[in-house]
């Protein structure tokens, strides 16, 4: 029987990177000075494992770096050796050597040969350092057993049993339907200890090893194939994503039902309109749960962080510590892969840029070690994050200072808020140094794109000398917006309710008109350009005069503006839907949407009317 | 009947391999990711082969076996341990826990099925 | 048999055999075929939500049962027939290059079949389509058709429904 051993490598792959992260923050929490022999227990299998994977499935390479990896290892978890800050460093490295030779195995990527044996001899010299476990040899296992070590007769076949094979299988033949209880508890260890007779195998008793060619080309099968597993199955995300436009349809489809059953007489229609309420219940259950099946926990993003700093720490002579709070809180896939370049960059950000060095913190009366707080939690619709840390804080004066070098509008009364909006400013950095850790020629202002590119947003406080924190609002997927329908005339448009700072009737004597320029409209302190939205529209609308007529103050890229509609007409979550897979691009809409009574409603495009109004009043 | 083997593994890959090639020479298997799993799943039914790994979360491979040993309907159950350490100091363990014999890791599938034969064809 | 049942039988026949299916439509005072493998479905004019700046022949996108599928007005396109919106106003509901469009017409007549040689090259005349649109004229009943390449005009620059199409 031939068994293709390569529909297991994909299995093989997810779950050696699962015990390589694990690994890594397991090392990483590990106090050098008193280790948790639990940890070091896990730590030890997590390697022990990668290398019973790899030898099963022929990964010959990957056998040889955990071999010294699981020696050093299995010493430290029995006490032999005392673990220390270098052999966590070469832990750490020996980690990531072995996630470059499983990546050049996984993906063909090319496998730094160099620094995996330079590891390995690192690990090797740290197994024989005699200097630092004296008394301590190598062949020290643990003696608790009375009896003399088994002999293992002739050459070993990679297998054996403790008694005869006949009594074995004479044991195990059908209960005949008596027998003894027997009190000889040592019965079964056989009086007899044999080698298995007639062994027909020759001695390669080792899994043959594929090479690395059969292992590329069998890895493709690999990912097609069925996983066996029970407990879970793997499915294409193209699958869960049409599941969840079904039940996208299916929520139109209630709603709409609704909509026609609020109309009938709910005396005669008491059962009819009982079993909306349960559909509607059913439906909202069923998207909830189609919705969760792309959740995923932050802690996928969470978990490079702190390998980050303590590299990035080191590097910069800063001591940092990294508290995480809420690693379990879901979000969507897609979003997860998003978030996780604008996140590191605030991390980087907040230990280059934040906290001070051992000498300024200690100057300043502070703990020498400072502290990075990352967190996340759900707060209605949004995953909120926070990047917080208890160094410097921002500097009001010089980002003011830098804004006017940079020519940007300010003045020394604006309010903190709005002082620390201008580090998202394109090409603003307070850091009197350009590092290569935050100056990656990646701004701030990459950052709130991307955050706001996924419907989130960004803001920022900070206590001078006590700290910053950034805040990261999400919505938890990418289908679905938190939406304000407003009404022109006869046409229904969405808002995403992220962009929305407030909305208000104005009065008449607040509207100005500046020549050339347009209308601009008088809200707390500030002028902002008033953009009707039937005009950017063509629209026929009801309502002419702004004061009867409610604007809409939007935000985006830190400009404002007050978008004139007729009415506000109601707040709803609604299903995302692209006009580009049967039409094109709509200037001025960010896709559409389908309400409950089956019209489609166009969502706007925030950003563009935002930098369309302003471009045209420059 | 299709004689029932018990495959206690904590990584998924070699479990699932060691399922599909005693699937596929028709026994029916059962499936535990860590000693506690495995006695957990032995107690619901009394299997015919105990297969187990050593190093294992939760419980190791020799107190499985050696719990197992203390059930009455376990008291002949053959029970093979997996282990990548094949030293007299481990086989002597292996031995004292009650264990049938034992079976190196790396394993190529038909060096499972032959030993498997052995045992109870 | 209806239109629309005869559109959907034609999906499950077997088209190798060098006979062609056309729907026909009439616009205006002229009848017009195009492959019944392209059209999906035909149903009556929905309100629409129109598309802000868009030319006036897109009358703007309907819900079909879940996709937003834009709706062409041909009558306003080629300036032809009465431009009314009522229970009698078809959409013909087209697939095509991977898209779902509908387009307006004055009304659908049939589905009739055609084989090559009933099909005369069409001449270099001022139909509403452009010649480049055709791919001949066929006779039925002393009646003629104008059969289109609906694929190729619909995603022509000149319909301006496709990004980047060529125009």
């Amino acid at each position: 029987m031939t068994i293709d051993m390569s529909q297991f490598y994909q299995v093989f792959f997810e779950e050696t990177a699962e015990h390589l992260a694990s690994m890594e923050s397991l090392l990483l929490g590990l106090d050098v000075d008193a280790p948790n022999l639990d940890d070091l227990n896990a730590i030890f299998r997590a390697a022990h494992s990668i290398k019973g994977g790899s030898g099963t499935f022929g990964f010959n390479d990957m056998i040889e770096s955990t071999h010294i990896l699981e020696t050093l290892l299995d010493r430290l978890r029995k006490e032999e050796l005392k673990p220390t800050a270098e052999m966590i460093d070469v832990f750490l490295q020996a980690g990531d050597a072995l996630k470059s030779q499983l990546d050049g195995h996984q993906n063909g990527a090319a496998v730094d040969q160099e620094k995996v044996t330079t590891v390995c001899e690192k690990l090797k010299s740290l197994a024989e350092n005699k200097e630092i476990a004296p008394q301590l040899t190598t062949d020290a296992a643990p003696v608790t057993h009375q009896e003399p070590p088994v002999k293992s007769p002739e050459s070993d076949d990679g297998y054996g049993f403790f008694m005869d094979i006949e009594d074995i299988k004479k044991q195990n033949e059908p209960d005949p339907g008596y027998g003894f209880f027997n009190t000889d508890s040592t019965e079964y260890t056989a009086k007899n200890i044999s080698q298995a007779h007639g062994s027909e195998n020759t001695n390669n008793s080792q899994a043959s090893p594929s090479n690395v060619k059969d292992i590329k080309s069998g890895n493709r099968s690999a990912a097609a194939a069925p996983n066996p597993d029970a407990a879970s199955i793997r499915v294409s995300t193209e699958k869960v994503d049409q599941l969840i436009n079904l039940v996208g349809e299916l929520v139109i489809t209630q709603a709409m039902l609704s909509q026609t059953a609020s109309q009938v007489d709910p005396v005669v229609y008491e059962k009819l309109l009982n079993g909306m309420t349960q559909l509607e219940r059913n439906t909202r259950d069923l998207q909830d749960s189609v919705m969760s099946i792309r959740m995923m926990p932050i802690s996928f993003v969470f978990s490079r962080f702190p390998r980050l700093v303590r590299d990035l720490a080191s590097k910069l002579g800063k001591q940092v510590e990294l508290k995480t709070i809420g690693e379990g809180t879901e979000l969507d896939k897609g979003l997860i892969e998003k978030i996780s370049d604008p996140l590191t960059h605030l991390v980087r950000n907040s230990l280059d840029h934040g906290i001070e060095s051992p000498e300024k913190r200690t100057a300043s009366g502070k703990d020498t070690k400072g502290t990075i707080t990352l967190s996340a939690a759900h707060q209605g619709g949004n995953i909120v994050i926070t990047i917080a840390d208890d160094g410097a804080g921002l500097s009001r004066d010089r980002i003011l200072t830098k804004a006017r070098e940079k020519g940007l509008a300010v003045n020394d009364d604006m309010p903190d808020q709005d002082v620390w909006k201008l580090i998202f400013a394109p090409g603003f950095s307070t850091a009197d140094i350009v590092t290569d850790v935050s100056g990656r020629g990646v701004g701030m202002d990459v950052v709130k794109r991307n955050i706001e590119g996924m419907g989130g947003r960004v803001e920022i406080s900070s206590v001078q000398g006590q700290g910053t924190t950034m805040t990261i609002r999400l919505p938890l997927t990418l289908a679905i917006l938190d939406g304000m329908s407003i009404s022109v005339g006869k046409e229904i448009f969405i808002i995403p309710l992220t962009y929305i700072i407030e909305s208000m009737q104005p009065r008449k004597e607040n509207i100005n008109t500046i020549s050339g320029q347009g209308k601009v409209v008088h809200v707390r302190g500030e002028y902002l350009p008033l953009i009707a939205l039937h005009e950017v529209f063509n629209l026929k609308p009801d309502v002419m005069e702004h004061h009867h007529g409610i604007l809409v103050i939007l935000e985006s890229d830190r400009k404002k503006i007050a978008l004139f509609v007729d009415e506000l007409v109601g707040q709803h979550q609604v299903v995302i839907k692209s006009l580009e897979s049967n039409y094109r691009k709509v200037p001025g809409t960010a896709g559409a949407t389908i309400m409950g009574d089956g019209k489609v409603a166009m969502i706007i495009d925030v950003v563009s009317l935002v930098s369309m109004s302003h471009q045209q009043a420059a | 009947m299709a004689k029932t083997i018990l495959a206690v593994d904590d990584s998924t890959s070699i479990r699932q391999m060691v399922a599909f090639t005693l699937k596929g020479a028709g026994y029916e298997v059962i499936e535990a990711a860590d000693g506690q799993e495995g006695l957990d799943k032995a107690k619901l039914k009394t299997v015919n082969l105990v297969l187990t790994d050593q190093n294992m979360p939760k419980m190791d491979g020799l107190t499985l076996v050696k719990t197992l040993r203390g059930l009455p309907q376990y008291k002949t159950v053959p029970m093979l341990m997996l282990t990548t350490e094949s030293s007299d100091a481990m086989k002597a363990q292996g031995k004292a826990a009650g264990a049938t014999g034992w079976l190196v890791k790396p394993f190529d599938p038909n060096k499972l099925l032959e030993v498997v034969a052995k045992i109870i064809s | 048999m209806t239109v629309a049942q005869m559109i959907q039988d034609s999906h499950h026949t077997d088209n190798s055999s060098g006979i062609d299916e056309f729907l026909t439509f009439t616009l205006g005072k002229e009848e017009y075929g195009i492959d019944i493998l392209k059209v999906q479905e035909i149903r009556g004019y929905d309100s629409v939500t129109t598309i802000a700046n868009s030319p006036k022949f897109i009358k703007g996108v309907i819900n079909l049962r879940g996709i937003i599928v834009p709706i062409v007005d041909m009558r306003i396109k080629f300036n032809l027939g009465n431009i009314e919106y009522n229970e009698f106003t078809v959409v013909i509901i087209l697939n095509i290059a991977k898209r779902v469009v509908g387009m307006v017409v004055d009304g659908v007549s049939d589905v009739i079949t055609l084989t090559a040689t009933q099909i005369k090259p069409a001449p270099e005349f001022g139909s509403a389509f452009d010649t480049e649109y055709l791919t001949g004229l066929g006779t039925i009943d002393e009646r003629m058709l104008i059969l289109v390449d609906i694929e190729k005009l619909m995603t022509s620059g000149d319909m301006e429904l496709i990004e980047n199409a060529a125009a």
